[in-house]
């Protein structure tokens, strides 16, 4: 949301060039910015449950505190 | 040919990801087909990596722009910013592109035979391709939001490689932890770069140099950026995650989240003298670099001596020698502004610390690999059940001495002459600080004699009797970092000359930087 | 022959690695004119230890966390200050990223 509002322009339009109507235009980048940063935390997401789940089968418990096998 | 070196730069991102995406399907039709496959791309962007680094170095900055007609021609006709991705490689980050390459080298050759047996086996050299693609993107990119996406490419294959024997705890323990590290550090970036691209509207690291002022939004950006890539970098006091992870991941791959770190300190130099060097006063940003390097170096090496566990011991030490490159190059970063100090003794402080982060790459990975032979061979890595394994395994013996050597700072080895350079610089900026290094060198060497003694000296136990030599191909794989040590210990000029004195150039010249990509715009 | 400068001196590998083989030579030629009449297997070659009994063959290797006792022992105060924020726990790395990020931001803004 953040990135989002970055690039809002006060009355612009869609950021598209083919038919376009006159006048400014919202900043296309951070869109792009926060597609790409939503693919990425879903990836991130899957990989961090296949490991929750793991470490559950292993240790029994789904507490972070619980998971410290290593340490010192 | 020529063609393929004016594109090598993308080319050397795209052939891994092309081959990591390919891996898994060959490897359905055939094993051996599937590990020719990862080595034969591997040797040949090696070999674009070579090609490229001559050309950076006889010819100047490279820069690559995507989708424009020609690679060069980076701000599009009638605007005034660069407004496409681009790739910029100058001294410092071919620097960094030949560390990652030699050491993924070595690593998937040892990994060949590692293997054996493993279930997942396609999984795991297409993550490596990955992690090699992500690294040498991070090296080579010149545009802060690609630094993120590359960052998080990098990060996600190496937690997913660092829990990959997940029949065991505390390898899954570990990946966890690395890929929480990682997201929130990566979600931190994020949130810088929106900070600079509100103010700037451009993203591309040369462009916000151009246009950068001194605003406290930049400031908060660039104290988050600095905590992000010093946590990624595991120095102390962020540096909890890295033993654990380091320790866990299966061989050949904590060489690789090794050398991921030492690309997050390239990131953290490209932050710091690239993107802010001139306008902000970088005393203070120096200082705390430099507190942060002697902290590092300090309670990375206590802990080390303490641990019984080898892998364990060994990341301890390689948070220490990380703290020996945040010296050196903080020392240079303190002194930026000063001309007379800088020619005096800051720019060999960046010479020797450059000079640290590749000697440190190769023995480090060394050592792991060593480490992770011995586990192979025996299934333990606690120091207290081992002994008289030398009798059995001399080449690894012999490859363990060349690493121990070298890293505590012993002549004639690489680490003595970085090491050195180390010591002679940061005296003239503080005393103090040669003292602490030359007592932290004492106790590496202490804590690898106990860690010599206890695994290859002594009598032989019973229980290992059957112990032999590891097989062909890891010996290759440590043999290959054994002769860069050789020859870098040999011949230390020539490598000063040819690859760390143009990274110390690339770093301290920020306006060669801003007007390869921006050509004299005003 | 390749040397690293460093402002007032230089460091010349070969040079070292020349004089470490020339003493090499010198040491292994005043070992070779020892003595040479002594007898294998007999008191004369066991380990002799100040006269505390010397444990047999298998028993005397030293386990690693017994090495360096005394250093431990000493610094043991500094070791348990150390050991504390060594805890295993994730939530706990984060806060220290939050605490390191908020002094860096105050350091950099006030001296900026």
């Amino acid at each position: 949301m953040f990135l989002v509002a970055l690039g809002y322009r006060a009355g612009g339009n869609a950021p598209i060039y083919t038919d376009v109507p006159q006048g400014p235009m919202v900043l296309p980048v951070p869109q792009a910015l926060n597609l790409t940063s939503i693919v990425i935390n879903v990836a991130v997401l899957a990989l961090m449950l296949t490991m929750v789940i793991q470490i559950h089968r292993h240790t029994g418990s789904l507490d972070s505190e619980k998971s410290r096998k290593l340490k010192g | 040919m020529a063609a393929m070196i004016a594109h090598a730069p993308i080319l050397i991102i795209a052939i891994p990801l092309v081959a990591a995406f390919l891996t898994p399907l060959v490897g359905m039709a055939s094993k051996r087909a599937r590990n020719a496959l990862v080595v034969v791309s591997l040797l040949f962007v090696a070999f674009l990596v070579f090609a490229l680094a001559r050309d950076v170095v006889t010819n100047g900055i490279r820069v690559y722009t995507l989708g424009a007609a020609s690679p060069e021609q980076t701000i599009p006709t009638g605007f005034i910013m660069p407004v496409r991705i681009i790739l910029e490689i100058d001294g410092m980050s071919i620097f960094m592109g030949l560390i990652i390459t030699t050491v993924a080298l070595a690593s998937l050759i040892y990994s060949l035979h590692f293997l054996k047996g493993q279930t997942g086996q396609a999984r795991f050299y297409s993550l490596m391709m990955l992690l090699y693609a992500g690294m040498m993107g991070l090296a080579f990119t010149g545009d802060m939001f690609n630094l993120f996406v590359f960052l998080e490419i990098a990060s996600i294959a190496g937690a997913g490689l660092a829990a990959y024997r997940a029949n065991m705890a505390d390898a899954v323990e570990g990946g966890f932890k690395y890929i929480v590290v990682s997201t929130i550090a990566g979600l931190m970036v994020l949130f810088a770069v929106g900070i600079l691209y509100a103010q700037y509207n451009v993203l591309s690291i040369a462009a916000l140099a151009h246009y950068m002022q001194h605003t406290l939004l930049d400031i908060i950006a660039l104290g988050l950026l600095g905590s992000v890539f010093v946590i990624k970098l595991a120095a102390v006091p962020l540096h909890m995650w890295a033993p654990d992870t380091y320790t866990v991941a299966p061989a050949g791959v904590t060489p690789m989240i090794y050398t991921s770190s030492a690309a997050s300190m390239y990131a953290l130099y490209r932050v710091s003298f690239t993107l802010y060097g001139s306008t902000i006063d970088t005393t203070t940003l120096g200082r705390v670099v430099i507190a942060l390097g002697v902290l590092s170096m300090f309670v990375g090496v206590m802990m080390a001596v303490h641990q019984t566990d080898i892998k364990r011991l060994m990341a301890y030490h390689a948070i220490s020698q990380s703290g020996y490159m945040l010296l050196g190059v903080g020392v240079g970063l303190a002194v930026l502004a000063d001309p007379v100090a800088l020619a005096n003794y800051g720019r060999n402080a960046i010479n020797g610390g450059i000079f640290h982060m590749i000697n440190n790459a190769l023995y480090k990975g060394m050592l792991f690999l060593t480490a992770e032979a011995i586990f192979f061979r025996i299934g333990t890595r606690d120091l207290n059940r081992m002994g008289g394994l030398g009798h059995k395994m001399k080449c690894t013996a012999g490859f363990f001495i060349i690493g121990a050597l070298a890293i505590s700072g012993i002549p004639p080895f690489n680490g003595f002459a970085s090491k050195l350079l180390i010591y002679e610089t940061v005296f003239k900026f503080n005393p103090v600080l040669s003292v602490i290094a030359m007592f932290v060198s004492l106790v590496t060497l202490a804590s690898f004699t106990k860690v010599f003694y206890s695994t290859f000296t002594g009598p032989e136990i019973p229980a290992y009797k059957e112990v032999r030599e590891v097989p062909k191909s890891m010996i290759i794989g440590m043999g290959i970092l054994a002769a860069c040590i050789i020859f870098f210990s040999i011949f230390p000029g020539v490598v000063m000359d040819t690859i760390v004195a143009p990274a110390t150039e690339a770093l301290i010249d920020q306006a060669s930087y801003i007007s390869a990509v921006m050509g004299g715009v005003p | 022959m390749s040397v690293l400068a460093y402002g007032y001196a230089v460091w010349a590998p070969l040079i070292w690695i020349v004089v470490l083989v020339v003493i090499g030579v010198m040491v292994l030629i005043w070992r070779n004119r020892g003595q040479k009449s002594y007898k294998k297997g007999t008191a004369q070659t066991d380990i002799f230890l100040s006269g505390v009994r010397v444990p047999p063959e298998g028993q005397r290797h030293v386990k690693s966390e017994n090495i360096y006792w005394g250093f431990f022992e000493a610094l043991k105060r500094l070791y348990s200050g150390m050991m504390k924020p060594h805890t295993g726990i994730v939530n706990d790395y984060i806060l220290w990223l939050v605490a390191v990020l908020a002094i860096a931001i105050l350091i950099l803004a006030v001296s900026g």
